[in-house]
């Protein structure tokens, strides 16, 4: 489904953020990309959203290199990846409801298919009761799982998540990887970055290690070694 | 479809508005005193050619005839002068009239009128008032009448003078000064539109600046470009129609109540000297309501609207 072909990435600077990376994730699949800080795990995630480009090689998603899409491809590529973010990204002048409405909106849903699926999706993240609140007014294992519903709301073909409990508590990280966990259940491909060994053995699956911009090691139902 | 996008569009227009409370009442400050100088651009334009033209209106020469010319000679020579595509107007008066509004005018003084009687018969030669389209007219005018020279049937010349050597220092002057007015006028305003066009430009550029992570996490979630610029654009519109609607009134404030105080500023005492230029403002206001309502208005829509379009357009990139 998604294959990542001989990426690498090298910013003006001349520092390295990918070296070589390929491998495939097959739909439906759970997959942990763990490493250090600058080890290359969200630029591997940035790629997938053309949020940046590869110096060298290229990125597919069914066959489809994303890199040479056009602009209003690129939006439609978007809305069929949900993604979740360490620093939630939520919009701060809008309400829970409108941060997941404009994603509904972005892809063109219908006002009544926004009225009924925003309240769903809260409570699959159990924020029913904070629906008219602003991102302000929540913590921040609330924000994140804002985020998670922005993200799944378009019923998305992926979900990335960037080190989405990077900035969270024990309790609030066991939840979040539990929705995610849920998501990928339901039929979504899931791709999850992380640092944190807890969550990876948790999680279980495939966990693809990277070091210094490479993958050192792609298990198929690894845990967290580093 | 269509239809579904811009009502979203112009909703989340209006809601950021109202939720960026601070920073629309900025852009709206900013883009309303942008708009009163365009105004104050109208304003000083239509007083100005008023002034103008009260002037233009007080310059003219007098063509004094010869005691005694019979007035048929001078009647011929009016005739001759309406045919000058200078001329303006020609009044005649006759030295009887001249007589009547001498008395009248000095009916107080008993010295003036004493020594008007001793004379006995009207000393008050019949005169013809002309007026030039152009102050720098007068020249070719008085020119034209001295190299005609009409004289009566004995030989005696019909104009005994014109007064335009007299008048000739302060019609030179005007002749300059009116075109050169008019010329820094014109160059003010372009500079000062210029400098209103790149204050708004930059203030909005600055709010659109504070949402510019706001417009890369749409873009992020898949939002198209319109999506995310519509409603900078819409609230932009805002900025525009509101500021448009209080530099209006603001005109009209003005308009109404400074006549007077201009003329006061001016050091003109009593404005009745004026009387062209008495009111002109809230006339002129009133007159071209519709044209200086839609100046205003398309300038401040225009400006808000176009602003946030290209002020947008760093931070659709992502």
């Amino acid at each position: 489904m998604i294959y990542y072909d001989k990426v690498s990435k090298v910013y003006p600077d001349k520092s390295i953020a990918l070296d070589g990376v390929s491998f495939g994730v097959e739909p439906k699949e759970f997959v942990t990309i763990v490493g250090h800080s600058g080890a290359g795990k969200t630029t591997l995630m940035k790629m997938l959203i053309a949020e940046d480009r590869p110096t060298e090689g290229a990125v597919f998603l069914e066959s489809v290199d994303i890199h040479r899409l056009s602009k209003r491809q690129v939006s439609k590529l978007r809305r069929r990846i949900g993604t979740v973010f360490q620093d939630y990204r939520l919009l701060p002048n809008k309400t829970v409801y409108e941060n997941i409405a404009f994603a509904m909106e972005a892809t063109g849903k219908t006002d009544s298919e926004i009225s009924a699926d925003v309240p769903h999706v809260l409570e699959l993240v159990d924020l029913g009761h904070k629906i008219w609140n602003f991102p302000r007014e929540l913590s921040g294992g609330e924000r994140q799982r804002v985020a998670i519903a922005r993200a799944i709301v378009t019923q998305p073909d992926i979900v990335i998540a960037d080190e989405p409990t990077g900035n969270l508590d024990p309790t609030n990280t066991y939840e979040i990887i539990r929705i995610l966990q849920k998501i990928n259940e339901l039929g979504t491909t899931v791709l999850l970055t992380t640092h944190n060994k807890g969550v990876v053995d948790t999680v279980g699956g495939r966990v693809i290690t990277m070091e210094k911009g490479k993958v050192i090691r792609d298990d198929k139902s690894g845990k967290y070694i580093l | 479809m269509i239809f579904t996008n811009f009502k979203r569009i112009a909703r989340t227009g209006f809601v950021n508005f109202w939720r960026n409370g601070f920073l629309s009442f900025a852009a709206i400050v900013v883009l309303t005193i942008s708009l009163l100088s365009f105004g104050s651009i109208i304003f000083v334009g239509a007083f100005g050619r008023a002034l103008i033209a009260d002037v233009k209106e007080k310059v003219d020469i007098n063509v004094y005839f010869t005691l005694g010319a019979p007035e048929q000679d001078i009647l011929a020579v009016q005739a001759d002068l309406k045919r000058l595509p200078e001329v303006a107007s020609t009044t005649y008066i006759s030295n009887d009239q001249v007589l009547v509004d001498f008395k009248k005018k000095w009916q107080d003084n008993t010295l003036i009128m004493q020594g008007l009687d001793e004379i006995g018969n009207n000393p008050f030669p019949a005169t013809l008032n002309v007026k030039a389209k152009d102050p720098g007219q007068y020249a070719s005018i008085t020119q034209y009448l001295q190299n005609k020279n009409p004289s009566m049937s004995d030989g005696t010349p019909l104009i005994e003078k014109v007064n335009y050597e007299q008048n000739k220092l302060i019609i030179d002057r005007l002749s300059t000064i009116i075109p050169a007015v008019e010329k820094a006028g014109t160059i003010l305003g372009v500079i000062m539109i210029f400098v209103a066009i790149i204050v708004v430009f930059n203030t909005i550029r600055l709010i659109v600046y504070t949402s510019k992570d706001e417009i890369s996490v749409m873009k992020l979630v898949g939002a198209s470009n319109i999506y995310v610029r519509g409603p900078l654009i819409v609230s932009g519109i805002m900025y525009g129609v509101i500021s448009g609607l209080i530099a209006i009134l603001c005109m009209a404030a003005f308009a109404y109540w400074s006549d007077a105080v201009i003329l006061r500023f001016a050091g003109v005492e009593i404005a009745s000297n004026f009387e062209l230029v008495v009111n002109v403002l809230s006339r002129y206001f009133i007159d071209n309501f519709g044209q200086i309502f839609s100046i205003i208005m398309g300038t401040g829509i225009l400006l808000g609207g176009l602003s946030s379009y290209i002020a947008a357009k760093r931070y659709l990139k992502v």
